[in-house]
């Protein structure tokens, strides 16, 4: 299935992408993570640490949530708006 | 009433007041909150003066996020109107940067619903500060205290 990931603030800078398009397989977030940190640096340090958060198709989710075809998943530090 | 905006142009302080005035019978209180630049970040010791400050946000899901908080908000305050304009972009000290306002039939309501707003935003909108300072441009770490303020509204 098709994935659209996208990255903000440090997570962007770190990884040099705004986003990506993917085919993945992944049935989580979790399961998702695991496709993307097998590319190695930078995502093993940016997407393995602890302080990154995960919104699925605009709203704060979770390694357990379930992905499926289409989604948009983003990853990006603690917010600091307000 | 729930009015949501988030922009790069300044806050019209007069308008937001109005339409909560407006915003319908038995408002007997009004609250609000203008969070602004500051020119120092004093956080851990650190007294770097910052010269300019940039907002990113994630177009679609901000929107989103401001319009959930809201709503929880009139729900569990009983509020009449609860408006919040978010600026984005490149600011400097004192600028205007966020905008809370609750309209209630009794001022306790409206306090809290203000602050409500503010925690929630604080921790669930999905904004991020860099700060340009002499010594570089570096990113805003997200504050304890926030994550502290909002479980205080869980119990």
């Amino acid at each position: 299935m098709k994935l659209q990931l996208k990255y903000f603030a440090s997570v962007r800078e770190a990884l040099g992408t705004s986003g990506e398009t993917i085919d993945s397989n992944a049935s989580t977030i979790a399961a998702l993570k695991v496709e993307l940190l097998a590319r190695g640096e930078p995502y093993t340090a940016t997407l393995a640490h602890p302080s990154v958060r995960v919104a699925l198709n605009h709203a704060m989710s979770h390694d357990e949530a379930a992905l499926k075809d289409g989604d948009e998943v983003a990853f990006f530090p603690p917010v600091t708006g307000g | 009433m729930i009015h949501i905006a988030v922009q790069t142009v300044d806050i019209d302080l007069n308008a937001e007041y109005a339409a909560l005035r407006s915003a319908g019978h038995n408002i007997g209180g009004i609250a609000t909150f203008l969070g602004v630049m500051r020119d120092i970040n004093d956080v851990a010791g650190d007294t770097a003066q910052v010269n300019t400050l940039t907002l990113e946000h994630y177009e679609g899901m901000t929107q989103a996020s401001l319009q959930a908080i809201a709503v929880q908000a009139k729900s569990r305050f009983d509020a009449h109107a609860v408006r919040v304009v978010h600026r984005v972009g490149t600011f400097a000290p004192s600028d205007a940067i966020v905008w809370v306002g609750v309209a209630a039939s009794h001022r306790q309501a409206a306090f809290d619903g203000c602050a409500f707003v503010m925690d929630y935003l604080k921790t669930q909108a999905p904004f991020w500060k860099k700060e340009n300072t002499p010594l570089g441009e570096r990113w805003v770490d997200a504050r304890e205290t926030d994550t502290s303020a909002a479980q205080r509204w869980t119990s």
